[in-house]
């Protein structure tokens, strides 16, 4: 057991520090605290990343991954939450490729493989409906074969950035007879496609994150589907463990805890003193500190894991709950650091936005209102403690 | 002991939440919102209803009522999510000239606020000095018979609405000294004062407010020179008093809701509500909010008690209320699950509103060092 870096870690973490400092564009540093930014803002370090070989590290070798360890993948998330970069977005890199290169065909995975890997290609997630959200099986969305094409109708919703994606990977109901999981295809859609409407959903925090999706008579070549048709449950429940493995988010959480110090150094407390010296809200770090390491220590160890080809089990799930749970914990400490300036809410003002009270103040309680999604997304935290208990504890 | 309301609190009560169901339901709200004068015909109605003179004496127009006729209408406020500013321009103007102001100015202005014809906003908060009351740095220098005022006040709810500004400045003193804070009246046209209008988390609507080398007659300070620390914590008790209440009003909505969209939501082939995880949060939920009213009703009923216990129920009240409607706002909000991050839903402007509360007049943290502190010096 070791946990220090060896000389070969240490000197592939100075590599991606110094290719990160030179590389991400200057104009968007740190900006991905703001939660205002653009296709291009969006996209931009991807493509970076794309050109070198670099945007989708877990992915394997012969797939255009980086065959990096999982301690340098680790290292890789760290020094990128170091340099605060917008990292790529998970739908392409994180969920849907790992599909199409674990259970596509040949001619998918040349397909589509590249695009996801450039960032050439937007891609969202055409998972949860209005009447199945952690009831995922229960979707209605319904794929019916005619020749060489399906002929979808249905609506999704909680689509993130949808309203920005190329393409969609969506579950539909290819068997309405069979057994809920049974009967579901995955099927991968062109958002330009006659029939597809993207309608942006107003959230809290007065931004449009997410979007409901409507698919009339879209006309889907079966070529577009992954895997056989009614197994699509088999890539929406691998997608799942996925997704829950990054879902942690342990290299931002600590950079955000970073984050909150500075300002709270700069804030000053009611007795005078600034906030960092205030023995309530020391602790309160504190606690959230150690509490960052446990879950740290936890990931690596799943790491290990699998590395060694062991995973990701359902213990992700583990993961998933104390991340988001640490996440949510920081959003609120750093609701309380910036006292009464959390108050105003320019957004929505449209284009009079201006800033009031200190520059660190204005996201605070958007990015609070924002973050109670992440105790719902990728399945409820209610679910994850269903999943451990069924799958983990036996119960 | 009684805890029973009186008729005439249980009239205020219907007839306050009949308004609002007929007049300022959630979609007329959010029209209203949108438009720069809707509040006005709003206001118009609490004057015609009574409850801009509720608790103004008698003699100045009012119904002579206390603390408690407040509290009914914040409740129902909370429930409503009203965002007109009825406790600044009540509970803090009106109680500031009832503590100190004199015969002339009660005369003048409490009539004026009873027939809704005076909206006052409190600039009391600064850019640097958080929640504390006796930090403050802008100035009121005597020039005359009268005072010159200059800097900053930050986050004045209400002061877009206003016409009067209820100013805290320093007539002598350093930064931080309890003595040598006044209290001043000053018509928000004055010249000199300079506001940017934005709105606040909850839809509220507020100022950061720039004094420079406004000048005012003797006639706009309010009770006597350096003296007005201890009138300042009574107002603001009483409007966290009143604040809680209406906190309490939003807890009982999301606790109404919930229970309402999980008896309705179908997961698993049946209502959410009969997961036993969920039934026990939404039972964590209903306990908090009744225990977030007790603490409401202890702190209101003890505002005319000493400077000592009236401050120490209040704030009791605050961190029971805000840890309580923390709790519920968040559960609420998981509950409904992505429907309660949306705009749309009702319930996450409830959960807005009561996060906006607990950051009004001093967080869960504030009070809980004010209240040990109090307990310290009562020990001593």
């Amino acid at each position: 057991m070791d946990l220090n870096f060896s000389k070969e870690e240490i000197a592939f973490r100075n590599e991606v520090r110094a290719f990160i400092d030179e590389n991400y564009p200057k104009h968007l540093k740190g900006k991905v605290l703001r939660e205002d930014l653009s296709k291009d803002d969006f996209l931009a370090w991807h493509k970076i990343l794309g050109k070198k070989g670099w945007s989708a590290p877990a992915w394997p070798k012969e797939y255009g991954g980086t065959g990096w360890t999982a301690t340098q993948r680790y290292i890789w998330l760290e020094e990128n939450a170091r340099g605060e970069t917008i990292p790529p977005l998970p739908f392409g890199v994180s969920m849907v490729g790992p599909v199409i290169y674990t259970f596509g065909t040949p001619e998918q995975k040349q397909r589509y493989l590249p695009g996801i890997l450039s960032g050439d290609v937007w891609w969202c997630q055409g998972y949860s409906e209005p009447g199945a959200g952690s009831d995922l099986a229960s979707l209605k969305t319904r794929a019916v074969r005619e020749g060489d094409h399906y002929i979808v109708n249905g609506q999704k919703t909680w689509t993130t950035l949808g309203q920005h994606a190329d393409w969609g990977f969506f579950l539909v109901r290819t068997d309405p007879g069979a057994k809920a999981q049974e009967g579901i295809s995955f099927l991968l859609i062109d958002m330009k496609s006659p029939g597809v409407s993207v309608r942006p959903i107003k959230l809290l925090d007065g931004g449009y994150e997410v979007n409901d999706v409507f698919l009339e008579n879209v006309k889907v070549p079966v070529d577009q589907r992954i895997y056989e048709e009614n197994k699509g449950w088999t890539c929406a429940k691998f997608l799942l463990a996925h997704e829950r493995a990054g879902i942690a988010g342990v290299a931002r959480s600590k950079r955000n805890v970073e984050r909150l110090k500075s300002i709270a150094k700069a804030e000053i407390g009611d007795d005078g003193k600034p906030l960092i010296e205030d023995d309530e809200f020391q602790r309160k770090l504190s606690e959230l500190e150690i509490d960052l390491s446990a879950l740290e220590m936890t990931e690596l160890r799943t790491l290990a894991r699998e590395q060694a080809g062991k995973g990701p089990g359902p213990e992700s799930s583990l993961l998933k709950i104390k991340g988001t749970e640490i996440q949510q914990r920081l959003t609120e400490l750093t609701l309380e650091a910036v006292g009464n300036y959390a108050q105003p809410y320019p957004r929505g003002l449209g284009g009079n936005e201006f800033a009031v009270g200190p520059e660190y103040s204005g996201a605070a309680a958007p990015v609070y209102f924002n973050w109670r999604k992440a105790s719902i997304y990728g399945g409820s935290n209610e679910i994850q403690r269903n999943i451990i208990a069924k799958m983990v504890l036996g119960l | 002991m009684n805890f029973d309301y009186t008729d005439e609190q249980n009239a205020i009560r219907d007839s306050l939440s009949k308004w609002a169901q007929q007049q300022y339901d959630f979609d007329k709200r959010r029209e209203a919102l949108k438009s720069e004068g809707a509040w006005k015909s709003n206001w118009a109605t609490f004057a015609e209803l009574g409850l801009l003179m509720a608790p103004i004496a008698e003699e100045y127009g009012g119904l002579g009522g206390g603390p408690i006729d407040v509290s009914v209408v914040a409740e129902e406020f909370g429930k409503a999510l009203v965002v007109e500013p009825y406790i600044p321009t009540v509970v803090i103007g009106g109680g500031a000239l009832k503590y100190a102001g004199s015969a002339a100015q009660k005369e003048e202005q409490l009539n004026a606020i009873a027939s809704g014809e005076r909206v006052i906003a409190f600039a009391q908060a600064e850019p640097k000095s958080r929640w504390a009351l006796n930090d403050v740095s802008t100035t009121a220098k005597k020039d005359g018979a009268g005072y010159v005022l200059n800097g900053q006040k930050a986050v004045v709810l209400g002061a877009p609405q206003a016409d009067h500004l209820l100013v805290t400045a320093r007539t002598g003193g350093g930064q931080r000294d309890s003595k040598g804070v006044s209290l001043f009246l000053v018509p928000k046209n004055a010249k000199g004062v300079t506001t940017r209008d934005y709105p606040t988390m909850d839809d509220t609507r507020a100022s950061e407010v720039y004094f420079e080398n406004v000048s005012v007659g003797a006639e706009a300070l309010l009770g006597a020179a350096d003296g007005a620390l201890p009138v300042i914590e009574r107002i603001v008790d009483e409007a966290n008093a009143a604040y809680n209440h209406e906190a309490v009003g939003c807890m009982r909505m999301m606790t109404d809701l919930t229970r309402e969209y999980a008896k309705t939501r179908q997961q698993f082939g049946k209502p959410i509500a009969t997961f036993q995880v969920l039934q026990h949060r939404m039972v964590d939920m209903f306990m908090a909010a009744e225990e977030s009213y007790s603490m409401a009703l202890r702190a209101t009923i003890k505002l005319h008690e000493s400077d000592e216990e009236r401050s120490k129920a209040v704030a009791a009240a605050k961190v029971s209320i805000g840890k309580h409607s923390r709790f519920v706002g968040q559960a609420a909000v998981q509950i409904h699950g992505g429907m309660g991050v949306t705009d749309e839903m009702r319930v996450g402007h409830y959960f807005k509103r009561t996060t906006m509360l607990d950051a009004t007049f001093g967080n869960v943290d504030y009070h809980l060092r004010r209240f040990t502190a109090l307990n310290a010096k009562a020990a001593a």
